[in-house]
């Protein structure tokens, strides 16, 4: 039996080394009248070692930002503007051939939905063969082991058989160990997890955090997490960035994002999410509205239209993101919290 | 509580024939829902939860005659209504509506909303025409809609928004009694908490009993008076939200509560999980006795052998596990 469990072995820690730096990332969709940005100018990056989390709604561009480091966007999605360094490089500046060397190889993913990221008519001994042949230049042989020696890794039963199989012989918890499987089949630096679990059961969905966990440590990579579920990671990630509207509002330490969340967005999310010490039918704290669509977003702070603290800077101007507490490990783009602080 | 039953399930059954094979030369047998037994209090919040494919939304659309049960009753007003025909069922779908997960397939994209709120009100002849755009407008302002928005389409709407109309079309009937499958587990976290708080406010209002159908367990506690957990298609626990949050019985109750993750990341490192091994088994063939047996982790010799009977454990505590009742006197 698989426990969660609090250990963490060493070579897994956060070495304060830059593994991904995203440094004003614009992203824009095509419409049919014009351009709208979906992601503007953002900011983020990862450790090596490093566990963070992306949250945000649908639609705040969590996954658009990933897609876009491994140029995997749909054609009229494109990114305009901003840098992303990876391990020295600029992967936007990589031409396709150099690129495709990072991704999967690297660079592993996990999708949302199993079901439409595996190859329905390849067997998945094959499937996870192909990064191994592509990347690695085993030959079909190795390959085949590997890819059993990758599915007991993922706790799969009876791996050597399971090659065999076709996706849709697995179940759904069991799909996802493949595509896990798959992502890290060339023992990437890097994890990128879009909603890995949002389309499984609580119970599977546990055994999948737990197991990314256990990998982790036992692999010593980088993870990105996204998701839309703030409780979900909070056991699993070091440090956390909150998205609202193609920006980030919040980036903070795990633990102080929970015990001090000072963007109202990250306030708000926080409890939207019912307690165990809630009365029976106690009304919930919502936010009214919501989000701006792309192409209609607010002159000044975005979240400026749905938020309690409002004032007239924030319909003006847009906040940065800026250090709160010590050594800005905990950063908020918001006014009204950045004043608070300074009066503190 | 002092309530009266509003309905009475009654061992209630549902199997599905299906074939299989490339030309559906086989046949096979879906045991969706076995031998279902529970009331539903008037004016309570009675919430389903498990697993895909434990039966939870089956439950929900047989008892509203929208499958036809294979066995059992459905005792409604004095009337086993799983046995009407669609005529005879006729007034009482009015008073028993439900509410879909997607609120993007459930509107008529051809339709406004105020055609679709207004649908059932002329067809169950509670307002008249002249009498309709008003009524159109209360229901629109009950679920927090502005009246303007009688006159848009479904595709103008948000998510959230789109869920209250559904709402707001169920209640047009002036319900007794509403399913809620999955009513809230496609929106997104800030949206679903504005969804929570209409239908609680709804059901004060109105008196409403509702049926919440649900694997998302932080709402259920959130929302319920009693939970039931089913596994398979069989209820393993039904309690008080209280006894069943605090004092689980069933070993798949237990493993259930262990996988919600809770928002404290303090909490949430240094917390042993207890993570079920394997996937849920195939409702094609049903593990015999307890169908929780092949992944119980005090699975019993009787387990595999006898299926357990559906006792009161505790008061108002309903649990079906051996290892339960073995303690329990006669």
């Amino acid at each position: 039996m698989m426990m969660a469990n609090d250990f963490r072995p060493e070579p897994a820690t956060n070495t304060g080394e830059r593994l991904l730096d995203v440094k004003g990332l614009t992203i824009e969709i095509d419409t049919r009248r014009g351009p709208a940005t979906v992601v503007d100018g953002i900011d983020l990056h990862v450790d090596k070692g490093e566990t963070l989390g992306i949250v945000g709604e649908s639609g705040c561009g969590k996954s658009l930002t990933m897609l876009s480091l491994m140029r995997l966007l749909p054609n009229k999605i494109k990114v305009t503007k901003g840098e992303a360094n990876f391990a020295g490089r600029d992967l936007q500046k990589l031409s396709n051939a150099e690129l495709r060397k990072v991704r999967g190889g690297e660079v592993g993913f996990i999708f949302q939905d199993p079901m439409t990221s595996l190859n329905p008519v390849m067997r998945i001994g094959q499937q996870l063969a192909e990064p191994l042949i592509y990347h690695r230049g085993m030959t079909k042989a190795q390959a085949r082991k590997r890819a059993g020696e990758l599915l007991r890794l993922v706790g799969i039963p009876g791996p050597d058989e399971r090659l065999d199989a076709y996706p849709h012989e697995l179940s759904g918890g069991m799909r996802q160990r493949v595509m896990i499987a798959i992502g890290l089949a060339c023992n990437p630096q890097l994890l990128i997890a879009d909603e890995p679990t949002t389309a499984l059961d609580v119970t599977i969905q546990a055994q999948i955090v737990d197991l990314v966990k256990e990998l982790r440590d036992k692999l010593g990579m980088s993870v990105v997490w996204i998701t839309h579920d703030l409780a979900l990671i909070a056991g699993l990630v070091d440090r956390i960035n909150v998205l609202y509207a193609g920006t980030v509002v919040e980036d903070a330490p795990v633990d102080a994002l929970f015990a001090n969340p000072s963007h109202p967005y990250t306030q708000g999310l926080l409890a939207s999410i019912p307690k165990l010490t809630d009365e029976r039918s106690a009304r919930l704290s919502s936010i009214g509205g919501t989000p701006p669509e792309p192409g209609r977003r607010p002159k000044g702070c975005p979240f400026a239209p749905r938020c309690p603290l409002v004032e007239q800077i924030c319909r003006d101007r847009v906040p940065s993101l800026e250090g709160i507490g010590q050594a800005g490990a905990h950063r908020v783009a918001c006014f009204v919290a950045q004043r608070k602080l300074e009066a503190a | 509580m002092g309530a009266q039953p509003l309905m009475r399930i009654e061992n209630l059954v549902k199997h599905f024939h299906i074939r299989l094979g490339a030309f559906g030369e086989r046949s096979a047998t879906v045991h969706a829902l076995d031998d279902v037994s529970f009331d539903i209090l008037e004016g309570e919040t009675l919430s389903l939860v498990g697993e895909s494919g434990c039966g939870k939304s089956t439950t929900g659309f047989t008892l509203l005659n929208l499958h036809r049960a294979t066995e059992g009753k459905v005792i409604y007003q004095g009337r086993n209504i799983v046995e009407l025909d669609e005529k005879a069922m006729r007034p009482y779908r009015r008073q028993l509506q439900i509410v879909f997960q997607d609120p993007y397939s459930t509107l008529n994209p051809r339709m406004t909303i105020g055609e679709a709120v207004g649908e059932p009100i002329l067809f169950h002849k509670l307002a008249t025409k002249a009498e309709l755009p008003e009524r159109i407008s209360t229901l629109l302002a009950d679920v927090g809609l502005p009246p303007r928005f009688a006159s848009r389409y479904p595709h103008e709407l948000s998510g959230g928004q789109r869920q209250r109309v559904a709402i707001a079309r169920a209640l047009a009937c002036q319900p007794k009694f509403i399913v809620c499958d999955e009513a809230i587990s496609a929106l997104d976290v800030s949206v679903q908490a504005q969804i929570i708080n209409l239908l609680l406010d709804l059901q004060q209002k109105y008196g409403l009993t509702y049926l919440f159908i649900a694997h998302d367990l932080a709402v259920v506690r959130h929302i319920s008076d009693r939970v039931g957990v089913m596994y398979l298609g069989r209820l393993a626990e039904l309690a008080t939200r209280e006894e069943l949050f605090e004092h689980p019985l069933h070993p798949y109750t237990k493993a259930l509560l262990s996988a919600v993750p809770e928002a404290d990341p303090v909490h949430e490192r240094s917390r042993k999980r207890q993570i079920l091994q394997g996937d849920v088994p195939s409702p094609l063939s049903p593990p015999s006795g307890c169908r929780f047996h092949t992944r119980c982790p005090i699975a019993m010799d009787i387990c595999s052998k006898v299926v357990p009977e559906w006792r009161e454990a505790r008061p108002g505590h309903m649990v079906a596990c051996h290892a339960v009742t073995e303690g329990l006197p006669g």
